[in-house]
């Protein structure tokens, strides 16, 4: 019973009523959306990234109050080829319309992916202003894939310590780590 | 700053010159700073959380998290659907159940799969029972953590009895890891003993600890003067702060995706012959505060009683696996060793480079999880591993709230608030 359709389909036209909205309030940008399962994504540029999610969340024709979750993915090797290295999602949905939206954005690093520094192009704006609890979970995409976000109240690392030496889910990082463990400092309690 | 594993060149740790502590946190004037848990018995689990007090007056707490951090979204993308079912069962370990059923529904969504009528109506069941278990344990903790030990026995006795349930079907009582991607691990070996296990436990065991329970705890006046008004999150800021399942409803947010998306047998024509939904109502409460979230979660027990009271008489007959051919699960170990075809399609599931076809696409399913909306996000790039798997954690997210509903309380309120928004570390950490 496994579906025969294997691709996602691209369909700009597709029917989610949000996506007439979202085109006639922001006609100067360029926006497209996919189509799998039934679930509609929309792939913003991520310099509009924040005006139009503050458009879904207050227009009454999308009401799109509820940010479901915040998460990244990278891209590095995938077999379909991508707009961009790494992606952030955003899960929409609203509590009125019981409607859902995904709404992406790519970005491109401008330098090695191996270690643990800013990268100044893995960058985009913070959603906390919208909806207060991207809090946590914008903290979890910078943690795990060093994507920042910019004017976030605390952008801090939330699962790992401050300065592990890498961001582990990019792809580029192993799955057993580099050895961080092996080679971590033990603190004694008589240490002087 | 380069790469560098070696700690001489590069990173130390060192607990007192954290930078937020200096920042935020200083001891001085009337303010002092106490540091709660980790290892604490009002934690439950790993919880940090540093606060800064004026008398015993909490001015402000800075949770910190990762303690049990362990990389299971990374797993995620080495382990194949199937696998994967072992690790995620352990995020939230209190209702193993509800994890794996809400894992194989994203997987399921991604395939795009319908389960057979016999296999919802059992995942159905299992489902709600695992909201029973999380919720018993939450409701008697409440009480524990307020010093009321009875009343948290009188819930965690009664889930032994689910663990049985549990470990008759799958032969596992705490992590049965029990369904497969269209499937279940295998079919019930006993309907009648699965049935009478079931029948004593929803119709004898189960009213018996909850009029135990509310008959303890519901009028009494130190239980209520400890959690009522405390805690309080308003419907505007459950919303904004992206909060869900029984804390939302309990500030008086209208959403349920058993109703609002719904799925398995919450759906109407779920088994494809025009069967109606199973009938439930949706608690909501209006205050927001510890007192209700501790009432819905009472009355969903008393509704998760009546969804599996409609369907444990009903189960149909047929497969339970969706797949008759069973590409996607492996045979049964008999059929491995009796035909050539079951060692064949073993073999295909169980070399690495083997596998099934999967589809290329991105796709998001939850659940209603006891704690709130568990889904996972899933990017599958036509391997037999998923590419990225991201969860949503309801523990995580509900658990960023923490501080602000606290803070301006007592420092004994603490362990009232964190009891009613039932945080699991394993599954805040991952």
């Amino acid at each position: 019973m496994i579906d025969e359709q294997l691709a996602p389909q691209k369909d700009v036209g597709s029917n989610h009523p949000v996506l007439k909205a979202v085109k006639e309030a922001f006609p100067e940008l360029r926006l497209s959306a996919t189509v799998f399962r039934g679930q509609t994504t929309l792939l913003v540029s991520r310099d509009a990234l924040h005006q139009v999610m503050r458009f879904l969340r207050d227009d009454a024709r999308c009401a799109l109050n509820f940010l479901s979750d915040v998460t990244a993915v990278d891209y590095l090797g995938y077999p379909v080829e991508q707009p961009g290295r790494f992606a952030v999602v955003y899960l929409l949905a609203s509590v009125s319309l019981k409607t859902r939206l995904t709404v992406k954005t790519y970005l491109n690093p401008s330098m090695d992916t191996s270690g643990n520094a800013d990268d100044p192009e893995l960058i985009v704006d913070t959603v906390t202003d919208i909806w207060p609890g991207a809090e946590w979970r914008e903290r979890e995409v910078y943690d795990m894939f060093g994507i920042r976000f910019r004017g976030h109240p605390d952008m801090r690392r939330i699962l790992l310590w401050h300065d592990f030496p890498a961001f582990p889910l990019r792809k580029d990082y192993p799955l057993r780590g580099r050895g961080e463990r092996e080679h971590y400092r033990i603190l004694k309690r008589d240490a002087t | 700053m380069p790469y560098s594993i070696h700690p001489d060149e590069g990173y130390t740790v060192d607990a007192d010159a954290v930078d937020y502590l200096d920042d935020t946190l200083v001891d001085g004037g009337d303010r002092w700073v106490l540091n709660f848990g980790p290892q604490h018995p009002a934690t439950h689990t790993t919880l940090r959380i540093i606060l800064q007090l004026d008398g015993e007056r909490v001015v402000r707490a800075i949770p910190h998290c990762g303690y049990l951090h362990s990389g299971f979204e990374k797993l995620g993308e080495h382990h194949d659907y199937n696998q994967y079912v072992c690790t995620i069962s352990r995020m939230d370990y209190i209702s193993p159940i509800v994890n794996d059923v809400a894992w194989h529904h994203a997987a399921e969504v991604l395939f795009g799969i319908d389960l057979t009528p016999r296999c919802k109506v059992v995942r159905t069941i299992l489902a709600e029972l695992g909201r029973i278990q999380n919720h018993l344990l939450c409701v008697g903790a409440a009480a524990l953590d307020l010093g009321a030990f009875t009343g948290f026995l009188y819930g965690f006795n009664e889930r032994e009895r689910i663990y049985d349930i549990l470990d008759f079907l799958f032969g596992q009582r705490f992590h049965p890891d029990g369904t497969r991607v269209g499937g279940m691990m295998r079919d019930i070996p006993d309907m009648d003993v699965f049935r009478t296990m079931v029948r004593n436990f929803i119709d004898v065991r189960l009213p018996k600890a909850m009029k135990d329970i509310e008959t303890l705890l519901n009028t009494n006046r130190i239980f209520i003067d400890r959690v009522k008004d405390v805690g309080i999150i308003s419907e505007e800021e459950a919303i904004a702060w992206s909060l869900s399942g029984p804390l939302a409803r309990a500030s008086g947010v209208k959403r349920d995706l058993r109703k609002d998306e719904p799925y398995l047998c919450y759906k109407d024509n779920w088994d494809g012959q025009g069967a109606e939904a199973v009938k439930f109502d949706v608690p909501i409460a209006t205050h927001g505060d510890c007192l209700c979230r501790y009432l819905v979660r009472l009355e969903e027990l008393r509704q998760s009683r009546r969804i599996i009271d409609q369907l444990i008489d009903n189960i149909p007959d047929g497969p339970i696996d969706s797949d008759p051919e069973g590409k996607t699960r492996l045979p049964d170990k008999g059929d491995v060793y009796g035909s050539i075809e079951a060692t064949i399609q073993h073999f295909e599931l169980v070399m690495t480079n083997r596998g099934w076809d999967t589809p290329v696409g991105e796709c998001y399913g939850a659940i209603e999880g006891p704690n709130g909306e568990l889904g996972y996000y899933i990017v599958a790039d036509g391997g037999r591993c998923p590419w990225r798997v991201a969860v949503r954690p309801p523990s995580f997210i509900n658990y960023q709230t923490f501080p602000k509903m606290f803070e301006g309380h007592q420092l004994a309120d603490l362990v009232a608030v964190l009891g009613s928004i039932n945080v699991i570390a394993a599954e805040l950490d991952r």
